[in-house]
């Protein structure tokens, strides 16, 4: 007997027997849930998930296949937006095999045919996991692109100085937005200094060092002049260690040094009154 | 103790903040903390770029005067380094980097161990001890 024939005499026990099962299938994972969907609209639910099985099975239907696979993404995306785990709407759809399981287990004829419809359960299961993970995954992405923006603003600091406080990891991503609203602002207001300050950047290896040094550098030619401030004691000496060079770039300890530095240098004087 | 891959930009800051949670742990000061991480990340990303990803693995170990330290070793399957003289120059780069990556690691921790033929990957082992 061939998986085809399998699936075609299954399809025709499950659609004979649909109302009991869909029944004890809702019992099953209503207890699962808690309380946390109503009775009926469990069972409208899996009324028209069986129902797509029905057809996939059938073999007939080409577009069942799809379609039930569609209705399965669904079903765990607002599963996941109510709270579920994936492993919860995955013992959902497992809970159909236990479901026929009870049923076919007096009929032993229909054995061999049980056997490769749980197979096929075990794929729709293992889909809803998938689809979970896929949208873990976009959530994750999103929230990673707005960190980025969140993360590199550009401050004005006093007329004609500017600020960009580096937070996190300075990979060539992030080097790249810092420099082109670094530039853009610069332009804009015509300032004359910036100051890329490094507090929040806990480890600066020779990738970051050259990130700041090409940004040094695209400063320089928008005829601005770029500090370099919170270079911590620590990183100081690892910077010397690794034998990175900063040239004639300044470099301050404290953002406060730097705004000093450029204050004086557009030629205002800081005193007590 | 633990072995991390890394494939992506995002494993070598993984494999960062591991060697940072270890180091502080086993009561390296704040500079030598700073100088071992440093040191990951130099070799962890040269596991990355030219040895086409690796994998690292920190321990905890102990010197024979007893003192704490950290062990890093830094493993790839990547074309191997033919003149390993040559790359420990300082400012000698094979790509677009300041060439200071692999030199400037060796100044930062206290035992360094290179092992590369061509063709068979590349290995480094380093060490940095509690004061």
């Amino acid at each position: 007997m061939d998986v085809d024939s399998n699936q075609g005499r299954m399809g025709a026990y499950l659609r004979d027997h649909q109302d009991k099962v869909v029944s004890r299938w809702t019992e099953l994972v209503v207890a699962g849930l808690r309380g946390r969907s109503s009775a009926a609209e469990v069972r409208r639910e899996l009324e028209d998930l069986y129902s797509l099985v029905i057809r996939a099975m059938s073999g007939a239907d080409v577009q069942a296949a799809g379609e039930l696979r569609a209705a399965l993404a669904e079903l765990s995306r607002s599963r996941a937006r109510n709270g579920f785990t994936p492993s919860e709407t995955a013992l959902a759809i497992f809970a159909l095999k236990d479901a026929v399981y009870e049923l076919v287990a007096d009929t032993t004829d229909l054995m061999p045919e049980y056997l490769a419809f749980s197979r096929t359960i075990d794929d729709l299961g293992l889909h809803t996991f998938e689809t979970y993970a896929t949208a873990r995954e976009q959530v994750i992405a999103d929230q990673a692109a707005s960190m980025l923006e969140l993360t590199t603003p550009v401050i004005r600091l006093w007329d004609g100085i500017i600020a960009v406080p580096l937070v996190g990891t300075l990979d060539s991503v992030r080097t790249q937005l810092v420099m082109e609203k670094l530039l853009e602002t610069l332009v804009a207001t015509g300032a004359e200094h910036a100051v890329l300050d490094i507090t929040g950047v806990p480890t600066v290896d020779t990738e970051v060092a050259q990130h700041l040094l090409k940004t040094v550098s695209a400063v320089r030619l928008v005829g601005a002049e770029c500090i370099i401030s919170g270079i911590r004691p620590q990183v100081a000496q690892t910077i010397v260690a690794l034998g990175i060079e900063f040239g004639d770039i300044a470099t301050k300890a404290s953002l406060a040094d730097a705004l000093a530095h450029a204050l004086s240098r557009t030629g205002h004087k800081i005193g007590t009154a | 103790m633990e072995e991390l891959p890394i494939r992506t930009g995002n494993d070598v800051v993984r494999v960062r903040q591991q060697v940072r949670a270890v180091a502080a742990e086993s009561g390296l000061s704040l500079v030598d903390q700073t100088k071992l991480v440093t040191a990951a990340s130099e070799l962890a990303r040269n596991a990355l770029v030219h040895g086409g990803g690796g994998m690292a693995r920190v321990d905890v170990v102990t010197s024979g005067a007893g003192k704490p330290g950290v062990r890093i070793g830094f493993t790839d399957d990547g074309p191997g380094i033919a003149d390993v003289d040559q790359a420990l120059t300082d400012g000698w780069t094979s790509g677009g980097g300041l060439g200071l990556g692999l030199s400037g690691a060796r100044r930062l921790v206290d035992e360094f161990e290179l092992n590369s033929k061509p063709g068979s990957g590349t290995s480094v082992v380093v060490v940095k001890w509690s004061r």
